[in-house]
């Protein structure tokens, strides 16, 4: 444990750099704008200005990516609050508070709680990734490709499980992504498969197009069809309104703890920070003693949701980390960043790369410091971007998109792959088949095989090999618990059902 | 919530919009099975072949896509997927776009997205001219300043470019 607190230290020389202070700088701005506009979110805006640091040093790349990523997330609270849009999914629960709030004129302290709630959650989440990732990874390091591909296996299962969609599209959804991983040249065999002679193909498809594709293009199209106008409240933040809600936020103390556990678990199990958002919200409005007054401008229903989810989304860096499998589609573009910056996420990445690995706990540290300070203070700014139409915003957001999508391999036919994936976004959107199983399985599509196969040629084709010892075992079941769980979760409410009756 | 739309709308029923994605998903999984297939699905010499993971992948595809097709025939017949006049909306994004994305490879990326821009803001934003070609050159000019001179990341460029010697 001592030995975290000395790696960490030095982690913050090398984030308090002040080259890497000014990439938090610009990865927190850029961040909140992309939070804020529609049709730019988290993964694909991280998707697209992956390029931009491949002539960087991996660990200051990750600051800059990193810091994007959590001013995304602060980024979601602005519209929520003060237009009603949800900039991204996971701030949804943030509206049925939050606008309230600054619709009777609240809006500076609907506003400061969403930060200071983002922060408290992201810091907690912080904290548990400095005490417990180098456990998992050491944990982690006896794997061999049996537990691996078992793992895996728990982090897609508990899509199926804790997904609202119904456990067959988000299959369905999971297994196209696998599939569109394998396209291309086989690493075991060395042939070409799925390809179909075109030669456009044989690189497989990238995931980046996909994320830029799917979530950039299909929610422009989405936002179109919805036909939206920004008509939102002005805001204003002094610091005497800060000071103010300062002071009342102590109060909700159990509910941020609450908040902060619910996040860190959906966080680490893939199931994302939407869902915690709104099960924070739902937990609070039951418990909490102004219950029923949830929905009309209840400060406790801007900090459940945003503790959560901002909780959750910092939580997802610990699986990435650790275990080489992330916990949010915007984890999964990191991870990918990574593997092109040739390092391996997983448990070795402590070893070798510890100098990476602290840096980047470090600074994620420092990023959301850097990031609620300046949240707090720009937000006119970035209140203004939202006032600009959507018909200036939409062709040039399209242009972002298809830049970003030539950059990843500087190939025009990228481009129109983007398109396609744009098309089906709206339409998998549309008919309620979630998008994140895809994406992470098209990340983790080729080391999941991988480690089946080698699991299967060690064992010599039988599936016993998965169930060969008690970690193999517990873990599967685990994963078996969770991928079966609508099926569990139902017959236990018709056993109560039926024991209820006689009674 | 489709109610609150206008309940005179009409336009393409969800009911049908679900069968039709599960029937893709489907065909696509038939595709993987097929592409897992002319590899080899089996055991070889050394492991399993290469359409081993692919043709499981494509089985389950094609398994809940049929669950996916039955709970969409049992859908409500009369929610609508989306109104005309919405999908319309899209359209009007859509054949842009797709016009844009099929423009890049011959003439770059440069002047397909001052058209894009210029073409957009007047016809869908009702802008005047001025202000839209202020916004569709801008927009490229601040890229290519920050990407082709301070990355140094080239982006795709036409004959247009060529000419003016860029």
């Amino acid at each position: 444990m001592l030995d975290n607190f000395i790696n960490l230290y030095h982690g913050f020389y090398i984030a308090g750099d002040p080259f890497n202070i000014l990439l938090m700088v610009i990865g927190i701005l850029l961040g909140v704008i992309i939070g804020v506009l529609p049709g730019l979110g988290g993964a694909n805006g991280v998707a697209i200005l992956l390029p931009l640091t491949f002539s960087m040093s991996p660990t200051s790349a990750i600051i800059l990516l990193t810091c994007i990523y959590w001013g995304a997330l602060f980024g979601g609270a602005i519209t929520s609050v003060l237009f009603n849009i949800p900039g991204e999914p996971w701030s949804v629960a943030t509206t049925f508070d939050g606008h309230p709030m600054a619709r009777s004129g609240r809006a500076g302290e609907a506003l400061t709680a969403a930060f200071t709630s983002s922060f408290v959650g992201a810091f907690f989440a912080i904290v548990m990734i400095t005490m417990i990732a180098p456990l998992v990874a050491q944990f982690a390091l006896q794997f061999g490709p049996a537990e691996k591909f078992a793992v895996y296996f728990l982090a897609f299962a508990s899509f199926v499980g804790m997904s609202k969609e119904p456990p067959s599209k988000t299959i369905v959804s999971m297994m196209i992504g696998f599939a569109l991983a394998a396209v291309g040249l086989d690493m075991v065999t060395g042939q070409l498969r799925l390809t179909f002679g075109i030669t456009e193909l044989l690189n497989g498809f990238d995931f980046l197009i996909a994320v830029i594709g799917l979530f950039g293009i299909g929610e422009i199209l989405l936002t179109m069809e919805e036909g939206l106008e920004f008509r939102g409240k002005a805001a204003k933040i002094d610091p005497k309104v800060v000071w103010k809600t300062w002071k009342t936020l102590p109060r909700y103390w159990s509910t941020s703890l609450r908040s902060c556990i619910i996040g860190c678990w959906m966080g680490i199990t893939p199931a994302g920070a939407t869902p915690a958002s709104f099960m924070a919200y739902g937990i609070a409005k039951r418990v909490s003693k102004n219950g029923k007054n949830f929905g009309n401008g209840e400060i406790e229903g801007v900090v459940a949701p945003e503790t959560a989810a901002h909780a959750a989304g910092t939580a997802a860096m610990l699986p990435m980390l650790a275990l080489g499998v992330p916990g949010s589609p915007t984890a999964a573009v990191l991870l990918g960043g990574l593997l092109i910056w040739g390092l391996q996420p997983g448990p070795m990445l402590f070893v070798e790369q510890a100098e990476f690995v602290w840096g980047l706990i470090a600074s994620m540290y420092l990023g959301n410091i850097v990031g609620l300070i300046l949240v707090l203070t720009t937000v006119p700014l970035f209140a203004s971007i939202l006032r600009i139409p959507f018909s200036i915003i939409a062709p040039v957001i399209l242009v972002i998109c298809a830049i970003g999508a030539y950059t990843v391999n500087n190939n025009v036919f990228d481009v129109l792959m983007m398109m396609v994936f744009g098309v089906l976004g709206y339409l998998l959107k549309k008919t309620n088949y979630p998008l994140a199983p895809l994406v992470l399985a098209i990340v983790l599509g080729d080391s999941a095989e991988e480690a089946f196969r080698q699991a299967l040629l060690y064992s010599g084709g039988s599936l016993g090999v998965f169930f060969s010892n008690g970690l193999v075992s517990s873990i599967m079941a685990i994963g078996l618990i969770a991928g079966l769980w609508p099926v569990i979760s139902f017959l236990i409410s018709k056993l109560r059902g039926s024991s209820a009756q006689p009674a | 919530m489709e109610q609150a739309h206008g309940a005179g709308g009409t336009g393409p029923k969800q009911r049908a919009v679900e069968i039709g994605t599960a029937l893709l998903t489907l065909l696509f999984g038939l595709i993987v099975i097929y592409g897992s297939y002319l590899v080899g699905v089996g055991w070889g010499s050394d492991g399993p072949q290469a359409g081993f993971f692919p043709f499981y992948v494509g089985l389950i595809i094609v398994g809940c896509s049929l669950i996916n097709v039955v709970s969409g025939l049992r859908e409500d017949e009369n929610e609508l997927f989306a109104e005309w006049g919405q999908l319309g909306q899209v359209l009007r994004v859509l054949i842009p776009a797709t016009i844009y994305v099929l423009l890049v490879p011959f003439l770059g990326i440069y002047l397909p997205s001052v058209i894009l821009i210029v073409v957009f803001m007047t016809w869908l934003g009702k802008y005047g001219l001025p202000l839209s070609l202020a916004v569709g050159f801008g927009v490229p000019a601040f890229f290519y300043i920050t990407l082709e001179r301070w990355f140094l990341i080239p982006l795709p460029k036409g004959p247009i470019e060529a000419m003016l010697g860029l």
